[in-house]
């Protein structure tokens, strides 16, 4: 299986693949974020793959990842919220989860994308359904995707100024960040 | 003086609020008048929180606009913060009302990450688990569908049934309700022969009640005029907008994760994957009350087939040990102080785990970096996915069918909210 969907990619994208992996049994191809919206219309289209139901996209911060003694930190449930200050280079993943309905088989694709502008293309224009897995990553991490046709926050508020699911966002919320309604 | 002009402001800050710019419209067409509807968060047929903003034309809905997150909790950064472990009574409260289909997903997520393998015994009563799960969750679907389109005597039927299953919870789990069930590597408690001549006793007596039920609805005039063409959706726009479940068998697509890629005993048991062709209201109710005699078709298997032997996996590193051996033995005592304090530590690598849960594909994505807290952990809810169809599937329809609708896709705001 992988070797398949590597060799299918590589010949298709060259560079643009930077690796295709398997850990316990599941492929995951990393790919180049400009690409991305042309690797999800080729694996869905391309009649041996045929992946056609997007089951899932998220983000993930990797701020940290290596260093133990840091990731300590964020475990705290109360610590200051101090934004990272020096702009990580490929700090956040979106990953994407995708079942073939026909071949009965999943792959993970995995971007990386910047921590200082974080933009990634959107592959609504491939699968509608990326609308709303979309909409949450942006909610969750800031990450702003490009040509999404309504990208809003999907449960905080719409002025709510942070972003929850980054790493350096405390467990216990800014105090004072969601007003309260007036009595 | 200064008293008049605070209540001046006071007031003006009232029409503030009351300006809600999500229900304001402006008409510049004189002809063109559609008007802007807020249903929810707290309307009865939204099954929760769900805010709807549906556009009307008449009564017709041109165009309707979903609002979620009045029940974020985070969970997802709660997860982050918490071992393995003590996640496990989070997801039951996910999707609530079948809460033994979460713990087992979980548990499965985790298991896979971790390398452990439940024990052939607690893989069957997980089986009987998720299978009763179903049941309760399907009931309250049709039962609460079938009241929102004014069939009263349905839901009372279905939560009669359900008040049986939660008796057969409390024996199985020790709970009704959040039940936190599994373990890592197996379930909390064995199955005692009381819990399995309940579970018994209930799939004996449950085709009786369920065949009431089916009599009841399927030659209803009322009920088949409300659902029979309404909300229908054809299986392409299904798949591309990601419908799953029960949701998506109705509209005839054969995708049922328990055969797609069996997970525990599954693949040693037989059963039908229920799919229906018409993809609107009534197929999805179908699809339901079908499905329902499929796991009483699968608890009955399981019932049988189950092997006797333990219920948890011998991997004193990373499976809770038996309480009573924790308070005797000095390396139990160890590994559970171990286990509860720092967790237990997974291969670095992530992993996708997805489920059959009682509302479509029920996934856990879990990141891990070695140590006992899940880096990231990531909830692929199905509520989340199948109600992002509900604007496809609610314009061109009238006003009334909405609450139908809603209720046929069968949300839960626990889950689509986190």
């Amino acid at each position: 299986m992988r070797e398949k969907i590597e060799e299918k990619l590589r010949a298709a994208f060259g560079e643009s693949v930077i690796s295709v992996s398997e850990f316990k049994g599941e492929v995951t191809a990393e790919v180049k974020r400009e690409s991305i919206v042309e690797v999800c219309r080729f694996v869905k289209e391309d009649p041996e793959l045929w992946f056609d139901f997007l089951s899932d996209v998220c983000g993930a911060d990797m701020l940290d990842f290596e260093d133990a003694s840091a990731r300590k930190a964020y475990l705290a449930i109360e610590h200051d919220f101090r934004p990272a200050q020096v702009p990580i280079e490929e700090r956040f993943r979106v990953i994407y989860n995708m079942i073939s309905l026909k071949n009965k088989t999943r792959l993970r694709i995995k971007v990386k994308v910047d921590g200082e502008n974080p933009v990634c293309p959107s592959v609504t224009s491939v699968y509608p359904a990326a609308n709303w897995y979309e909409r949450e990553t942006f909610d969750m991490f800031g990450i702003t995707f490009e040509g999404h046709p309504d990208l809003r926050r999907m449960y905080m508020p719409e002025e709510y100024e942070y972003y929850p699911l980054r790493k350096d966002f405390p467990l216990m919320g800014i105090p004072g960040s969601i007003p309260l309604p007036r009595k | 003086m200064a008293n008049s002009s605070h209540d001046k402001d006071n007031v003006a800050g009232i029409v503030r609020a009351l300006e809600d710019r999500d229900t304001s419209i402006t008409l510049e067409d004189p002809l063109e008048n559609y008007m802007v509807l807020n249903m929810g968060p707290q309307h009865p047929a939204t099954h929760g929180v769900l805010r709807l903003l549906v556009k009307l034309d008449g009564e017709t809905v041109v165009d309707c606009v979903p609002e979620l997150g009045y029940l974020h909790r985070g969970y997802e950064k709660i997860a982050e913060a918490s071992t393995y472990m003590e996640f496990i009574p989070h997801t039951d409260r996910l999707d609530y009302i079948s809460p033994v289909a979460n713990n087992v997903a979980y548990a499965l997520a985790v298991e896979k990450v971790a390398g452990v393998e439940a024990p052939p015994r607690a893989q069957y009563i997980r089986v009987i688990g998720a299978e009763l799960a179903r049941i309760s969750s399907h009931l309250m679907a049709i039962g609460a569908m079938a009241m929102d389109v004014g069939a009263m005597t349905v839901f009372l039927w279905a939560f009669r049934e359900r008040e049986k299953l939660y008796d057969v919870f409390d024996l199985l789990t020790g709970v009704r309700f959040t039940t936190s069930y599994t373990r890592i590597g197996g379930v909390a408690q064995d199955m005692t022969d009381e819990t399995k001549q309940a579970i018994t006793k209930f799939i004996d007596e449950f085709p009786k009640h369920h065949s009431d039920i089916m009599k009841m609805l399927n030659k209803n005039r009322i009920f088949l005029d409300r659902v029979v063409g309404v909300g229908a959706i054809d299986a392409e726009t299904a798949v591309s907008l990601s419908f799953s479940g029960a949701n998506l068998r109705a509209s005839g697509v054969e995708h049922d994760i328990r055969t797609f890629a069996p997970y525990l005993v599954y693949d040693r048991l037989s059963f039908d994957v229920i799919t229906e062709k018409g993809g609107d209201c009534f197929a999805r109710y179908m699809v339901r009350m079908r499905e329902m005699l499929e796991s009483v078709k699968i608890i009955r298997q399981a019932l049988e087939k189950m092997p006797q032997g333990p219920t948890k996996a011998d991997m004193p590193k990373k499976v809770l040990p038996k309480k009573e051996r924790v308070y005797g033995k000095m390396e139990e005592l160890i590994h559970d102080f171990v286990i509860v304090n720092d967790g237990v530590h997974p291969d670095v690598g992530e992993s996708y785990v997805a489920t059959e849960g009682s509302k479509g594909e029920l996934g856990f994505y879990i990141i891990s970096d070695g140590s006992g807290h899940p880096w990231r952990l990531k909830i692929r809810s199905p509520s989340f996915s199948n109600l992002q169809a509900l604007p496809t599937l609610l314009k061109g329809q009238m006003i009334s069918d909405v609450v139908a609708i809603i209720g046929s896709i069968d949300p839960i705001m626990g889950e689509a909210d986190k």
